[in-house]
């Protein structure tokens, strides 16, 4: 078994009113110096070993993520 | 006519669709997510909801049900199909319009009544329409903001596909206040706002939703169900 991390990020150009919303809100909470912030999502994968990248990366493109409106990458990591 | 209406988990206005159609004259038949099987339909409403709780993104699991298998490619073979908030989130992300809608730019769900532009009466669900009517719809939705990349945009003004565009202000961020679109042949429909709350001004805030499901019930008249270029023939 393998861990997979897929993480998906709303594209640059898509407004990003969540992530908007958290960056209005720091310095009302007294943090300052944040200038900007885009949210989105962290998947952890557990993946049986005879799993290959190309099927990881159709999990990511056609279900984790929709690709009109986001961005994502596949990584392996120690679990 | 038989119209079909889709329940998912968590699908809340299949019971208004279904009225709306019998409000056209049309016999509802109820459509179970988890059938392939759409019983033998000559169109198919995609309602509105929280299918599958709007877990993942809304309609990403729903896109996957059974049901949508064939309704994607009834769909792609002409049948009328109608996609109404959460719906119009599911055919968006089964591919059968573009673009896909995201959280309102101000965060808050939208409930009230919304004015409508009618920018295309030549759908299989609009041709009860004069063009540029205005109609008054509820709309409530949390995730209702159109997107899509500059290109789609343009090709969807360029066609007159833009169906529904927001009059007044923009409610939750919609690119080009889009408030529903359609595919290149006609036949497919989404949009955000719910017409099927609209059919009687005794439980609504008018009628004017009704001409959605007139508009279907007239290509029986046409005898265009299934064809191509089904707008073409269907002005009342």
């Amino acid at each position: 078994m393998a861990r997979v991390v897929v993480d998906v990020m709303p594209k640059p150009e898509i407004l990003d009113p969540q992530g908007q919303a958290v960056a209005n809100a720091l310095p009302r909470l007294g943090f300052e110096g944040i200038t900007a912030v885009r949210q989105g999502k962290h998947f952890e994968l557990e993946v049986a070993d005879d799993v290959d990248d190309a099927t990881l990366a159709k999990i990511a493109e056609t279900f984790l993520a929709n690709p009109v409106i986001e961005d994502w990458t596949v990584r392996r990591v120690e679990a | 006519m038989r119209v079909g209406v889709v329940t998912f988990p968590g699908t809340l206005d299949d019971v208004d669709a279904q009225r709306a159609v019998r409000y056209a004259d049309g016999e509802a038949v109820p459509l179970w997510h988890g059938d392939r099987d759409l019983k033998g339909v000559d169109a198919v409403i995609v309602p509105g909801g929280f299918s599958y709780g709007d877990y993942l993104r809304c309609g990403a699991i729903a896109r996957f049900a059974p049901v949508m298998q064939e309704v994607v490619e009834a769909a792609n073979k002409g049948m009328p199909v109608l996609g109404i908030c959460n719906g119009f989130q599911i055919l968006a992300e089964a591919h059968l319009l573009p673009g896909a809608l995201t959280r309102n730019h101000k965060l808050h769900f939208v409930c009230r009544d919304q004015w409508l532009k009618v920018e295309n009466n030549s759908t299989a669900w609009t041709g009860r329409y004069d063009l540029n009517a205005e109609i008054l719809v509820p709309l409530k939705s949390g995730e209702g903001g159109y997107q899509a990349d500059q290109t789609t945009l343009d090709e969807l003004e360029g066609e007159g596909r833009v169906v529904f565009r927001y009059v007044g202000d923009n409610p939750n961020g919609s690119r080009n206040n889009i408030a529903g679109i359609t595919n290149a042949r006609g036949n497919v429909v989404g949009l955000m706002p719910h017409p099927e709350h609209a059919i009687d001004a005794l439980t609504g805030p008018t009628d004017d939703g009704l001409g959605m499901f007139l508009s279907l019930l007239d290509l029986v008249g046409a005898g265009s169900l299934q064809g191509v270029g089904i707008g073409t023939e269907v002005k009342a």
